[in-house]
């Protein structure tokens, strides 16, 4: 048994009724795991493109991988792990600001290359965009300062250079 | 031509040649049934529970290789069809449903009779639609025979709601035969190099295997299998789904494999050095102990779905593609490298696998008291010189048709083997008889499988379908009682088949001719009469041994090569 990896997955899907659910259902079908996931339409309105992140062996991405592209609805699927490509994640984080924390937190925006893009009297809200473990680092350098709310949204993949995801199957 | 959504319904399927429909009507399908009843092509079953309907549409596919339809209403029409359709999809077999949904100002709001039909049926099938609008209807009805049909087949629903079939509104129709599916796209042929490379590694085998399984029958490769299995002349094994893809009465035939396979069938899988899977999937029915699976073979796989390969088992070397087309070319590179066949090595391979089949693992104590299971099919088998349709339900009998009914020919052996449904050999017996009226099909079944979707004796009369049933009655649901005396300590735990009904009675009620024969000297004279009454259904509840047992049986974590063997079979032959 080889040991589980984290893999990152791109899909082409029909944007069509169902097909969210059908991808979502093959994972609970097949005792994968769904570690986070987006989905959008494409410049086609006919296409919606997904990101997918799971953790699994070789064997089993593998076996996946076929699996997907086996759903009718599944115009193309690619691993992007194994080939040199880009993340990015978007991180929105309600904090609590008092007075004191304020310099900090705003030092803190900073080094990350955040940004705040709401105040209150009490509260400030950051948006921070990359890569999913400069995300983790920057919730972890925040330390005491108590988040209020947190939204991700997930990982987003695309190849360096010249490569596409091809809309031919 | 202006048609209404309920008309295009019924001119698509006669455009895609469909004969039959297996049915049930109820509110959200009667428009489309008041188009079916002007309709002259095409034949409607009412069948008397929807499961029966896909039961019945199933065993039509199966007997002769074209989608089986179904139409159901909406709610518990298409609740009641999931069985079958699980029971296609596991075996891959072409089928479309059809069910009403309710109209669509009413979805989502638990109208009356209202279910998520795509949502149910998602996980176990190929593919499914929940109609939108009416110019979509006979696109969508041209994609479904093509998604059921092409690549490794499988079931399509069909979820339409009322209001689309409405007759009062008409649109043009035209029915486009050549679609494209953007998304949906099948490989074909495999490439020459890849063909010829599996045939130099077949070449240079010494202890050979061919491991063949329902892919052939569905992909009809069977007479390619049988000229290259001749030509070559190794061993060949079908699985439970593959029986009749190669001729049982064949001398190259071991016999089935798996659980309950032969024990020179799974000796020579344990043994062999090149094994050539073709449309099998390993299933673990077969393989056993994966660990210990073919531990000395380099492994070819011919099958038309990518996912399979290497799913269960890492193979060396995949074929992917039809099967047929794959097995025509393999056969033209095998006879290049023929002259690489080391002859000495396979005729020594030959007599180890005679000296297995010395064993004769599938002798049973015969008896002049109580009717042995394996004897009602062997007479059986001798009676219809093995030229009958066949369908099962699931368990003990399943087996031992399996096992002693010795099919020559493909489709002529239906049952469930993927799911495992008991209560599917009836219904599917109707498709098979429906398909080839005037073949002789049978269905053997247990007490308890029978009883499942024993309503079916209903749609045989109003059809005037001549099925002959089989019931190897032995008060135990066989196959879990087996299993209680192996594993559980003879702790028989609700298996005990108490207050069976007279089944002679309940089929002569039915308006069919009922039958009990218990005693073995009865037996072949009773059979032979009851399957010589012509049109007439014949029911012959046969009262046999009922602490018989499955032999030979590979128990769950084992390898092929530790069967356990009945304790009549000879266990004294030496071995070379």
């Amino acid at each position: 048994m080889t040991t589980d990896k984290r893999h990152i997955i791109s899909i082409l899907v029909e944007n069509e009724f169902g097909s969210l659910s059908r991808i979502a259902g093959l994972f609970s079908a097949r005792g994968y795991n769904i570690h986070c996931l987006s989905v959008a339409p494409t410049s086609d309105d006919s296409i919606s493109r997904m990101t997918l992140v799971t953790y699994c062996n070789e064997a089993k991405a593998s076996q996946l991988m076929k699996q997907l592209y086996k759903l009718v609805d599944v115009i193309n699927v690619k691993d992007l792990t194994d080939e040199t490509h880009i993340e990015r994640e978007m991180l929105l984080l309600k904090v609590k600001s008092t007075l004191k924390q304020r310099d900090e937190l705003k030092r803190l925006t900073d080094i990350f290359r955040a940004r705040i893009i709401d105040v209150t009297d009490t509260t400030y809200t950051i948006e921070l965009t990359g890569p999913s473990e400069k995300i983790l680092a920057f919730i972890d350098s925040l330390g005491k300062i108590k988040i209020i709310e947190q939204v991700r949204s997930g990982a987003l993949g695309i190849s360096r250079g010249s490569e596409s995801l091809e809309i031919k199957k | 031509m202006k048609l209404s959504g309920s008309e295009i319904i019924i001119e698509s399927l006669k455009k895609e040649g469909v004969e039959y429909i297996f049915g049930y009507p109820g509110g959200a399908v009667l428009h489309i049934y008041d188009a079916l009843f002007a309709a002259e092509k095409i034949k409607h079953v009412l069948v008397r529970h929807e499961q029966g309907a896909t039961h019945a549409a199933d065993g039509y596919a199966r007997a002769c290789n074209k989608p089986g339809v179904v139409l159901v209403t909406s709610g518990p029409g298409i609740t009641n069809c999931v069985t079958g359709i699980a029971t296609a999809h596991m075996d891959s077999i072409p089928m479309i449903v059809i069910s009403g949904q309710v109209s669509r100002q009413y979805v989502g709001s638990d109208a009356f009779q209202e279910a998520d039909a795509t949502g149910i049926t998602r996980p176990i099938c190929k593919h499914n639609f929940l109609i939108n609008d009416r110019e979509s209807i006979a696109e969508t009805f041209r994609k479904a025979f093509i998604i059921s049909t092409t690549g490794r087949p499988g079931p399509v629903i069909i979820d339409i709601p009322k209001d689309l079939t409405d007759p009062k509104v008409k649109i043009n129709f035209e029915y486009k035969k050549n679609i494209k599916i953007r998304s949906y796209n099948i490989k074909k042929s495999e490439s020459d190099e890849k063909i010829k490379e599996a045939a130099k590694l077949i070449c240079s085998a010494k202890k050979p295997m061919i491991y063949a399984g329902g892919g052939v029958i569905l992909g009809k490769a069977s007479n390619n299998l049988v000229k290259l299995t001749k030509h070559l002349n190794f061993p060949i094994t079908n699985t439970l789904m593959g029986l009749g893809a190669y001729p049982s009465s064949d001398k190259q035939f071991l016999g089935m494999l798996g659980m309950h396979g032969t024990y020179e069938a799974n000796m020579a899988m344990h043994d062999c050095d090149v094994l050539l899977a073709i449309g099998a999937r390993f299933d673990d029915r077969v393989t056993g102990d994966t660990n210990q699976f073919c531990p000395k073979a380099k492994i070819i796989h011919i099958d038309i779905d990518p996912s399979s390969i290497s799913k269960i088992i890492e193979v060396d070397h995949s074929l992917i593609g039809d099967t047929k087309q794959i097995l025509k070319k393999l056969l033209d590179h095998t006879k290049h490298f023929k002259k690489d066949i080391n002859k000495d090595a396979l005729s020594k391979w030959w007599r180890k696998i005679n000296s297995w089949q010395k064993k004769k693992c599938l002798s049973y104590k015969k008896s002049t008291k109580v009717i042995k299971p394996q004897s009602v099919i062997e007479t059986l088998h001798k009676i219809t010189k093995g030229k009958s349709f066949v369908t099962s339900d699931v368990g003990q009998h399943q087996m031992w048709v399996a096992q002693y009914y010795k099919f020559d020919k493909p489709n002529r052996w239906i049952n469930s083997g993927g799911l495992g449904t008991m209560g599917f050999g009836l219904p599917a017996a109707i498709g098979a008889q429906l398909a080839y009226p005037r073949e002789q099909v049978l269905c053997v079944t247990g007490e308890a499988s029978i009883l499942m979707c024993i309503q079916e004796l209903s749609t045989c009369l109003q059809y005037g379908l001549p099925i002959k049933i089989i019931t190897l009655n032995n008060r135990y649901m066989g196959m879990v009682r087996q299993w209680q005396e192996f594993f559980y300590e003879g702790r028989y735990a609700m298996s005990y088949m108490d207050a069976i009904p007279n089944f002679a009675q309940l089929a002569e009620s039915f308006g069919h001719i009922g039958m009990v024969i218990d005693k073995p000297k009865d037996l072949e004279k009773d059979l032979t009469h009851a399957l010589s009454l012509k049109n007439r259904l014949v029911f012959v509840d046969v009262i046999t041994d009922e602490t018989e047992n499955v032999y030979p049986m590979i128990m769950s974590g084992k390898g092929h090569h530790e069967m356990h063997l009945a304790p009549s079979a000879n266990e004294d032959i030496e071995l070379a």
